[in-house]
């Protein structure tokens, strides 16, 4: 049997969604989870449900805050101990600066992003979208051990029958070496809301929303729903919105359950970020907008009037 | 300062993308190639470093087809000072391809100090290769920067995470920086610049030259075929005053009974 090593990072008490989501695809085998510092009992508990085998706290000095090298130097020396075989990880800041820096440690290659995967008895075989999700590719890894894989959030889903584990909890010590790039001070983002990566429902605005303080009426309807707010790059160049809330080809690519484009046209750079959502809704008052082409449900209107009657709908609904 | 600028040049972002019959790529013969967005911030970013470092050069490298030289010949019409090719194919894996660019960074004779490349290449969509260079030429790196500022020895720059929030890192030189978009404004290359940089020198090594082999191959990708087209979905006209409040109520209520996702 492959030996499995899933590496997560720590939300507070709890570990991210995507840990959660990968264990339970990879239900069946024999996993480990790890994460940088003491994972907090009520973690544990979630991981156990989810089938993890043994749960790590790595300690070491240097490692309260993430660096690129102390963070790969410490998990290289792990993985090395414990013979893994596959490491996976979510693709979130974190896996996706970290992972391809401790496979380079061991010569060894990895899939970026997959959005699924199986274990064919022992080997890897995932999927993943390329060109901006323009088209899909199976993936495989070959060459050196161990292999290793980051898992788009939200991609995969939550295994809604998933198989227990021990989660025995072991304190290991780890060394974060030698580190030349420190992290000096973190500025807090303006949104303590789930990043638009993570968010399971995402209303957007576009350069039809003319003003920057017009988003709150986005911002509303998000309070309502639990969303984040995104916005299409014409929005953000004309500085309505921060490049962090970007969504497409060059900003962030988001798979949410519900997608709500509010006077986006739907240019194939913004429907390469966001195609992939399982439910879009579309608000223009355009018919033929090509968002609407996408669109499972498409309103034909004025996002200024549509928008505050829905927040009110979904207050109604929710009993909020 | 040896400037060192990884480019990669990538179908432009209105391409239509088509696999290949066996599944094995895409169809790469009709496409108008360009240089990767980010990549763009990563050659401005070196101009200005070098503009402030007297006597520094900035050379791109870059591994792709020889096909189109657009990429690298966009970067020194921006100003780089010369360029390198390490001609292949253009679905190698990032492990190859950081291979190849350190070997054709050691081809330079330069030892660097300061290497940048884009956050993310809009094709494979991998950010693995600065990572992957940076630990194979054993020098620190941050990736996703959003700002930069420093000397030639010491810089401080600012990496963008989840939420739009910064940590900001002390780095030492030599280093690997991988730029997103808001670290600078990338200028664009003037008619002299395009003039001027037919004349640049331009290396082409091939990857025996910088040492690849098929051995390298980490990542093995099949079957490229197009994501399953939805079907149509259902459109309402709410132009209308008076029927806008029963349509939100009818969508919303959808969203609950039919797509369940509320
Ligand atoms: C290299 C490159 C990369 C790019 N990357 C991205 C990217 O990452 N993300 C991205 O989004 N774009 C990207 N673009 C830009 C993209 O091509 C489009 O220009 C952009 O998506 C348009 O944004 P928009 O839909 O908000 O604006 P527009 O195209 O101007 O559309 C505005 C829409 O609002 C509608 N409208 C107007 N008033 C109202 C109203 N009152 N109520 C309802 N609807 C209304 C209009 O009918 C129109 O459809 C990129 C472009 C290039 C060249
Ligand atoms: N074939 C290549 N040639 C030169 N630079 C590359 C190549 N592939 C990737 N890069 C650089 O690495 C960055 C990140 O690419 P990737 O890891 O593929 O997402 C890009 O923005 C480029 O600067």
């Amino acid at each position: 049997m492959a030996k499995i090593l899933v590496f997560t990072e720590l939300h507070g008490s709890h570990v991210k969604g995507v840990t959660l989501e990968i264990l339970g695809k990879l239900a069946g085998h024999t996993v480990d989870v790890a994460a940088i510092g003491t994972i907090p009992s009520e973690a544990i508990a979630d991981l156990a449900k989810f089938g993890a085998a043994n749960v790590h706290s790595l300690k070491g000095a240097n490692l309260d805050k993430y660096s690129p090298e102390g963070y790969a130097n410490a998990l290289k020396g792990f993985i090395s101990a414990g013979a893994y075989d596959y490491v996976f990880a979510g693709a979130t800041s974190v896996g996706k600066d970290l992972l391809p820096r401790v496979a380079t440690m061991f010569d060894a290659g990895m899939a970026s992003e997959v959005t699924n995967f199986v274990m064919e008895g022992d080997k890897f075989a995932g999927t993943r979208p390329l060109f901006a999700g323009k088209c899909f590719a199976k993936v495989e890894l070959t060459g050196p051990k161990p292999h290793f894989v980051t898992v788009r959030p939200n991609a995969l889903g939550i295994n809604a029958n998933p198989t227990s584990g021990a989660a025995s909890a072991k304190e290991d010590a780890v060394d974060a070496g030698a580190i030349r790039a420190m992290i000096k001070d973190i500025v807090k983002g303006a949104s303590e809301k789930l990043d638009l990566t993570e968010a399971n429902i995402i209303i957007s605005g576009g350069r039809a929303m003319k003003d920057p303080a017009n988003f709150k009426i986005l911002d509303e309807m998000a309070e309502v729903i639990g969303a984040t707010v995104g916005a299409s790059r014409a929005a953000v160049d004309s500085g309505f919105a921060p490049h962090a809330m970007q969504v497409g080809q060059t900003g962030k690519t988001v798979a949410p359950s519900l997608y709500i484009a509010c006077g986006i046209s739907g240019a194939i750079q913004h429907l390469a970020g966001m195609r992939t959502s399982k439910v879009i809704v579309a608000i223009n008052t355009d018919p033929d907008a090509p968002i609407f082409t996408k669109a499972d449900y498409g309103i034909v209107g004025d996002l200024f009037t549509i928008v505050p009657i829905m927040t009110q709908e979904f207050k109604a609904l929710l009993g909020k | 300062m040896n400037i060192f600028v990884c480019v990669k040049q990538v179908p432009d972002t209105e391409t239509k993308i088509i696999p290949t019959a066996d599944g094995s790529f895409i169809e790469t013969n009709s496409i108008k190639w360009i240089m990767n967005p980010y990549d763009e911030y990563a050659v401005e970013q070196a101009l200005l470093v070098q503009a402030a470092n007297a006597g520094s050069t900035v050379t791109v490298v870059r591994v792709g087809s020889s096909k189109d030289t657009e990429a690298l010949r966009t970067a020194m019409a921006m100003g780089a000072d010369d360029a390198f090719l390490v001609e292949a194919p253009d679905n190698l894996d990032s492990y190859m391809i950081a291979k190849a660019l350190k070997g054709a960074i050691e081809k330079s004779g330069k030892t660097p100090d300061l290497l940048l490349t884009g956050k993310q290449a809009i094709d494979d969509d991998c950010l693995q290769v600065p990572q992957i260079l940076a630990t194979m030429l054993n020098v620190p790196s941050v990736s996703v920067v959003v700002g930069y500022e420093g000397s030639a020895t010491d810089i401080t720059v600012k990496r963008e995470v989840e939420g739009g929030a910064i940590e900001i890192y002390g780095v030492k030189l030599p280093a690997m920086i991988a730029c997103n978009k808001g670290i600078n404004t990338p200028r664009y290359a003037s008619l002299p610049g395009i003039m001027k940089a037919k004349k640049k020198p331009l290396t082409t090594l091939s990857l025996a030259d910088v040492g690849v082999t098929d051995a390298d191959q980490r990542v093995k990708y099949s079957g490229f075929s197009l994501p399953p087209e939805k079907p149509a979905g259902k459109k309402f006209d709410a132009t209308d005053a008076a029927k806008q409040a029963a349509v939100v109520k009818e969508v919303v209520g959808l969203l609950r009974t039919e797509a369940k996702v509320l």
